[in-house]
């Protein structure tokens, strides 16, 4: 069983009014347990909308959404355990904290959980090693930190909610090359060894052509693709039709193409086409 | 939710109203809340609310309009009718425990509802004709006499326009902040009313840190282009008195002749 | 000697007495007209070096000259913010009205400009970001590009000699970052106008004059992008990381290719890859498609 289910999602802003505007438009889509979903899209394509419907933040127009094969809206009461479930990771979280401590700041969810203090304590411990943060800096101002440190603090802040799936708009927007990969790398720690799923909103082709197991394409509300990196990569127009970019593997492999070069459609990473051009170099491959 | 506001707000348009001056529109404010506290019967009373019906025609405001602004201001209307009932000196027409109406009360509490009604209703056309930066400015031109007197009129001025930019920010701001706290599980909507203001806090303060943090940088940016408090600076959109300024100001002080004629009815 | 229009000496600056220095002895001079672009990771002090070329922070010791003035002198001050403008990270923190074109008058507004030609100079800065339709427009409501190319014409309408941006793409998405590099470029495009543009985005340096990497208040790396993003090891060393394009010569040559590394555009890559290939199979290939 997927663990969690968008049917035929669809949510009108100001509906009946004239600034009626649909956002989401019939989206359907599965995540299984333990898979990292890319979801890509250019801003206003509704991807911010359509994930704040996942942890029920927003109550769809028309259309139903299942955790673990139940209705989110069917009971009240639910809908809050369901945020525990559901972490979401907004653009920017660092502007977001607001405890005295970084500790309190982590502790946020786990509390509003209702757990026990020792239980909290070991979440926040455990949410801070996922990220890196040294449990030395439990005791300080969490806005007395860079700002990379503090998205990580964030970051641990949903982390320690355990959610079994974990959902993060834009979480490298604003860092650094070597901060990027670092966010990244604490992500798919998370989802290893939890065995969470993950959903990964980006403006980075590279990224989720390197990470995700599967990738949607949102445009103007509507799923305009979906598959694997390779399948959604092979539309490079359509693509740039949308606004969006391809990974620069795609476009140096396209450039390679018209040069002769005999390359498969589908190629995404860096790493991949090395691989095949050191293939055609040996002579293994056709060329 | 916060979007909801519209307590104050601006209805672009392009009525006579619209395309006066807003000093002229200031001046006239000023006058007809002296004309109000200057009426004392019912023949000036009938003239100002006819003067406001003529305004809103000439704004093209409908009254349905101006009177849903009225809403949230409903319990000080009301109370203040209530209180002024019981306020009254003469034969008492109606017993009630301890209280007493008198047809001087029943006078009193109508005129006063009349009072705030047309108040809060002359003060809604200007701002719904006039946008904020437009009065800001127009404020800031009627006040500048007091710049002699070491009054920083100017700097006033640009901290209430830039406030009045940051609403909208400040506004989706907060809405973000609460997206995310409820997403760790705070609670706004429910629950007693002092759990209600605790989960106030987490908002709060991010939104402070932010607004210190905007503030901050919208300050070293004004410097990047040259701002300098209390400056000789120009402007681009210069204001000019018009024929229809002259003639609205003419009607102003006819208003308020009328009325203090109508005192001595 | 060269003409530069910011010339900095000796340059170092700390926060306050104890704290390190943020500068650590930058010697820098930008030449009128070039287009220099300054990368370095968070915290590497790039961000504090822009402040310093218009007089936003003053030198903790040495001295920042624009045009031979200094920026430390109050005397100069508005000349050298007039003569250097500056384009911050976050759009909305550094637009001051509710109009679009109000906004674009601020400066010349500031600076005494009569109505008439503040006008013009407003008209003007709109076309030349492709802003002018929105110039009745609420500023809280446009897109991000939209939002900073707004603050890049009410820069422009102060008709400075040189823009500064610091990292003005990192808080907008492709199709914004887009707009603004379009922006920046057609402001080169016949005036000349001398650009420093500080970013992370290595791909955003490919069409700089110039290439300064900072790392630790210091200048790590200088010259043209064929010069400096060749050096991978170098720029990982630092927390940065080459263009994908010299990533994938870089690691082709690791498994035994010899490709040259300042192929830095996508057809240039193409370009060497194809011809390493071409010959090795010594069959002819449709090489060279420059654009």
């Amino acid at each position: 069983m997927p663990i969690l289910r968008a049917e035929h999602l669809t949510y009108i802003y100001s509906q009946g009014t004239p600034f009626q505007k649909t956002a989401v438009n019939d989206i359907s889509l599965e995540i299984e347990a333990g898979e990292l979903l890319g979801v890509i899209g250019h801003t206003g394509s509704g991807k911010s909308t359509f994930i704040q419907h996942l942890n029920g933040l927003l109550k769809p127009s028309a259309g139903t959404v299942y955790f673990e094969g139940r209705d989110i809206h069917a009971d009240k009461a639910l809908l809050r355990q369901l945020r525990f479930q559901v972490g979401l990771v907004f653009q920017y979280p660092e502007y977001q904290l607001f405890e005295e401590t970084v500790f309190a700041d982590i502790a946020f969810g786990p509390r509003n959980m209702g757990l026990d203090e020792a239980e909290v304590r070991e979440r926040v411990s455990e949410a801070a090693a996922f990220v890196g943060l040294d449990g030395k800096i439990f005791d300080t101002s969490p806005l007395e930190h860079s700002g990379g440190q503090k998205r990580r603090i964030a970051l641990a802040g949903v982390i320690a909610m355990r959610p079994r799936l974990l959902i993060l708009d834009e979480p490298t927007a604003g860092l650094d090359p070597a901060g990027r990969e670092s966010i990244l790398g604490n992500i798919l720690d998370y989802r290893d060894r939890s065995g969470a799923a993950v959903l990964l909103v980006s403006h980075s082709m590279d990224d989720v052509a390197r990470l995700a197991d599967r990738l949607v394409v949102l445009n103007r509300g509507r799923l305009a693709l979906s598959g694997t990196p390779a399948e959604v990569f092979d539309h490079a127009a359509e693509l740039r039709e949308m606004g969006l970019t391809v990974p620069a593997a795609t476009e140096i492999a396209l450039a390679l193409k018209e040069r002769g070069v005999a390359l498969p459609e589908s190629v995404y990473t860096t790493k991949y086409l090395a691989k095949l051009l050191c293939a055609l170099r040996e002579g293994e491959g056709p060329c | 939710m916060l979007k909801n506001i519209t307590l104050g707000q601006y209805f672009p348009g392009d009525s006579v109203v619209h395309r006066l001056d807003p000093r002229t529109k200031l001046l006239w404010l000023a006058g007809y809340i002296t004309a109000l506290f200057l009426a004392n019967n019912a023949w000036a009373y009938a003239l100002m609310l006819a003067v406001l019906i003529g305004e809103s025609a000439a704004a093209s405001i409908r009254p349905k309009t101006l009177l849903s602004g009225m809403k949230p201001l409903m319990f000080i209307v009301v109370f203040t009718a209530v209180v002024n009932l019981f306020y009254g000196t003469g034969e008492p027409l109606l017993k009630i425990w301890v209280f007493t109406v008198t047809a001087d009360g029943i006078r009193r509490s109508v005129f006063m509802v009349l009072r705030i009604l047309l108040l809060v209703c002359g003060a809604f056309l200007l701002t719904y004709t006039t946008s904020p930066l437009a009065l800001t400015d127009g404020l800031e031109r009627l006040l500048g006499p007091l710049k002699k007197l070491r009054v920083p009129v100017s700097e006033l001025a640009m901290m209430m326009s830039i406030a009045l930019r940051f609403i909208p920010t400040l506004i989706e701001e907060t809405d973000k902040i609460m997206n995310a706290q409820r997403s760790r599980g705070a609670n706004f909507d429910t629950g007693k009313l002092t759990e209600r203001a605790k989960a106030l806090v987490p908002l709060l303060v991010p939104l402070f840190v932010g607004s210190f943090r905007r503030a901050d940088e919208l300050a070293t940016a004004m410097e990047c282009r040259c701002y300098v408090p209390g400056g000789n600076r120009t402007r681009m959109k210069v204001l000019k008195f018009a024929r229809r300024d002259v003639l609205a100001l003419a009607l102003c002080a006819a208003m308020l002749a009328a009325v203090v004629l109508l005192r001595r009815v | 000697m060269t003409d530069a229009i910011i010339k900095t000496e000796n340059l170092r600056f700390a926060y306050d007495a104890e704290s390190r220095n943020v500068l650590d002895g930058i010697d820098l001079e930008i030449a009128r007209g070039s287009f220099v672009a300054i990368l370095g990771h968070n915290g590497s002090g790039k961000s504090t070096l822009a402040k310093t070329f218009n007089g936003i922070l003053l030198p903790t010791e040495g001295r920042v000259l624009v045009n031979g003035s200094d920026t430390a002198d109050p005397e100069k001050l508005i000349d050298v913010r007039r003569t250097v403008g500056m384009v911050f990270q976050n759009p909305d923190n550094q637009i001051v009205a509710s109009v679009v074109e109000d906004d674009v008058a601020f400066a010349p507004e500031n600076l005494g400009v009569a109505p008439a030609e503040i006008r013009a100079r407003v008209d003007n800065a709109l076309r030349r970001v492709g802003m002018y339709d929105f110039r009745l427009h609420a500023p809280h409501l446009l897109s991000g590009g939209q939002k900073q190319r707004v603050a890049i014409a009410g820069v422009l309408a102060m008709e400075p000699e040189c823009i500064v941006m610091d990292e003005p793409t990192a808080m907008l998405d492709p199709i914004g970052r887009r707009e603004v590099l379009e922006a920046v470029r057609s402001l080169r495009r016949g005036r000349g106008m001398t650009v420093v543009l500080i970013t992370h985005h290595m791909e955003e340096c490919v069409y700089a004059d110039r290439l300064i990497v900072m790392s630790e208040g210091k200048i790590a790396m200088d010259g043209t992008p064929k010069e400096v993003f060749p050096r991978v090891e170098e720029l990982l060393s630092l927390g940065l990381a080459a263009p994908e394009t010299v990533a994938l010569l870089h690691s082709l040559n690791a498994r035994g290719f010899a490709l040259p590394l300042d192929a830095l555009s996508v057809n240039e890559c193409a370009d060497v890859i194809a011809k390493a290939l071409g010959r090795r199979e010594g069959s002819s290939l449709p090489g060279g498609k420059i654009q």
